[in-house]
């Protein structure tokens, strides 16, 4: 963001490669201690169901804000009650990171793309589809580009920057900025100016600054849905497949808990986990926030 | 170990490569710093100064109030900031909100407190018979002010030092006000707050080093200055 990320990245890809290094290091010396410890928890935990362990989920602010984990954690707590999950909700790069780092068990996040470099570099064991809910476009009533009731998002976004309408960015490297930089991107569109304002924040903090700009943003569903009656805005364009967004879940490589990620991994894809993200946010919003596709 | 080493190094390399994104940064964080510290000064040191100073009526009450201000959490100041410049709030009309002066408005509303109740504890504690003293031998009310505020600019400075700091290294209030817009509201702590949410640790790192060099160059200056003075007092 500060204009050096091309440099960065290549100074990133040196850092994580040292600290793979440090890790590897790190693991050699203990290793030998911790394993006597592991063959005796199995045979522990059928005895004592009552004892739990810590599952510690890195997700995105987007997922937190729609609220799925209000009964997703639950439910996976009342199938695993050995397990009491700790969510750590932040941006997708961060999660990422975080993962890198071994400091969570296990990530549910949205940018398929760098989930498959993170399994692909050694850090996460294996990447599952889970569910996917859609991108809105929403905007001021008074729609100063005239893109209203559309279903085509790249022509939309270039309508808003043909007009220099207000736009409201993200711009935090989450999911959702991506995929709105792709949208930019396949509109042919290099956003800069006044009329684009990058703001670093939240979705939650996105939406609220959008509306009170009068500008227009794109934001995940679930979140639109949970704040739209705070917000003077409306969609104007939905439906368009280009705004399908993928979640995956992945376990950390040789996590604290590494028991605990598989068996929230395995449960969410499970017919128990796929039921409760089907029928989340119906009673509410009358309408599913998220569609269950785990293979 | 790894990643202090890296923030180290970045933090030299961006202030030697010195991008404009970066230099546009740190030049909103000074407008708003060095705004909010002299309003800050000009609304709390007076107001500092009477209550230190004087005996009337509700005076331990202001004091009461002016100490419980200079804790009020930054962001809450911020929220309030934040629905009163609302488009739906009293002063949505003026358009302030996501402004460089929206961030001077709410900061200003952190110093003044911190500054009024810091300056009244240094004016205080200058010994009432000097005062006493010096309307003795013939001097003004305004005379025995400056005479006052001589001898408790030790006290004055620190407080000036610790308005600073707070605008300075605050996050809460800009971060509500300003947006953290690129190129436009975006200051040191908030940008720290972006990189780490981004998992750039390094790069979070590296600015909260450059922060950290221009609380000390502030703090630098500040105490010179006390130093400077006092040789000179002692001829």
């Amino acid at each position: 963001m500060l204009g050096v990320k091309d440099p960065s990245l290549l100074r990133q890809r040196t850092l994580a490669l040292l600290l793979a290094v440090v890790m590897l290091f790190g693991l050699a010396a203990c290793g030998s201690a911790e394993e006597p410890v592991e063959p005796d928890q199995p045979a522990e935990t059928p005895a004592e169901p009552v004892e739990t362990t810590e599952v510690i989920i890195a997700s995105t602010t987007s997922t937190e804000d729609s609220g799925l984990f209000e009964v997703l954690i639950p439910a996976f707590e009342a199938d695993n009650p050995e397990y009491k999950i700790s969510v750590v909700a932040v941006g997708t790069g961060q999660a990422l990171e975080i993962g890198r780092n071994k400091d969570a068990d296990v990530l549910l996040v949205h940018a398929k793309a760098d989930e498959e470099t993170f399994v692909a570099e050694g850090y996460g064991t294996d990447r599952q589809d889970v569910m996917y809910n859609d991108f809105v476009i929403v905007g001021p009533e008074s729609d100063p580009a005239g893109i209203k009731d559309g279903d085509d998002a790249a022509a939309a976004l270039k309508a808003i920057a043909d007009a220099k309408a207000k736009f409201i960015s993200r711009g935090d490297d989450s999911g959702t900025h991506k995929a709105e930089l792709k949208l930019w991107a396949a509109a042919g569109i290099e956003p800069s100016g006044d009329w684009y304002d990058s703001i670093g924040q939240g979705m939650g903090d996105t939406l609220t600054m959008t509306s009170e700009s009068e500008g227009y943003t794109i934001a995940d569903r679930g979140t639109w849905l949970s704040m739209r009656d705070g917000l003077d805005l409306v969609i104007v364009v939905e439906g368009d497949p280009v705004l399908f967004n993928q979640y995956g879940v992945i376990p950390v490589t040789d996590a604290n808990n590494q028991e605990g990620a598989r068996a929230f991994a395995d449960w969410i894809v499970s017919p128990a986990g796929q039921e409760v993200i089907r029928t989340y946010g119906v009673d509410v919003y009358g309408e599913p926030l998220f569609v269950p596709n785990a293979q | 170990m790894n990643v202090f080493v890296e923030a180290v190094v970045t933090a030299a390399r961006l202030t030697l490569e010195g991008s404009p994104a970066l230099w546009g940064v740190i030049a909103v964080t000074f407008e708003v710093a060095i705004v909010s510290t002299v309003a800050g000064i000009v609304l709390g040191a007076p107001m500092g100064f009477l209550m230190g100073a004087s005996r009337f009526r509700g005076r331990r009450v202001l004091v009461a109030l002016t100490n419980t201000a200079m804790g009020i959490p930054p962001v809450v100041i911020g929220l309030i900031v934040m629905m009163v410049l609302s488009r739906k709030g009293p002063l949505g009309f003026m358009g302030l909100l996501y402004s460089v002066d929206a961030m001077s408005i709410a900061q200003t509303l952190i110093s003044t407190p911190i500054i009024a109740g810091l300056v009244s504890a240094a004016v205080a504690s200058v010994p009432g018979k000097l005062r006493l003293q010096a309307r003795s031998l013939g001097a003004s009310r305004v005379q025995e002010a400056l005479l006052v505020l001589k001898e408790a600019r030790l006290g004055v400075l620190a407080a000036i030092a610790s308005g600073f700091g707070a605008v300075v290294r605050g996050v809460g209030a800009v971060m509500m006000v300003g947006g953290n817009i690129e190129g436009k509201t975006r200051v040191l702590t908030t940008a720290i707050v972006q990189e780490s949410r981004m998992g750039n640790f390094g790069m979070a790192l590296a600015l909260g080093l450059l922060l950290m060099a221009i609380t000390f160059a502030m703090n630098g200056f500040l105490t010179w200055y006390q130093h400077s003075n006092e040789r000179y007092e002692r001829g």
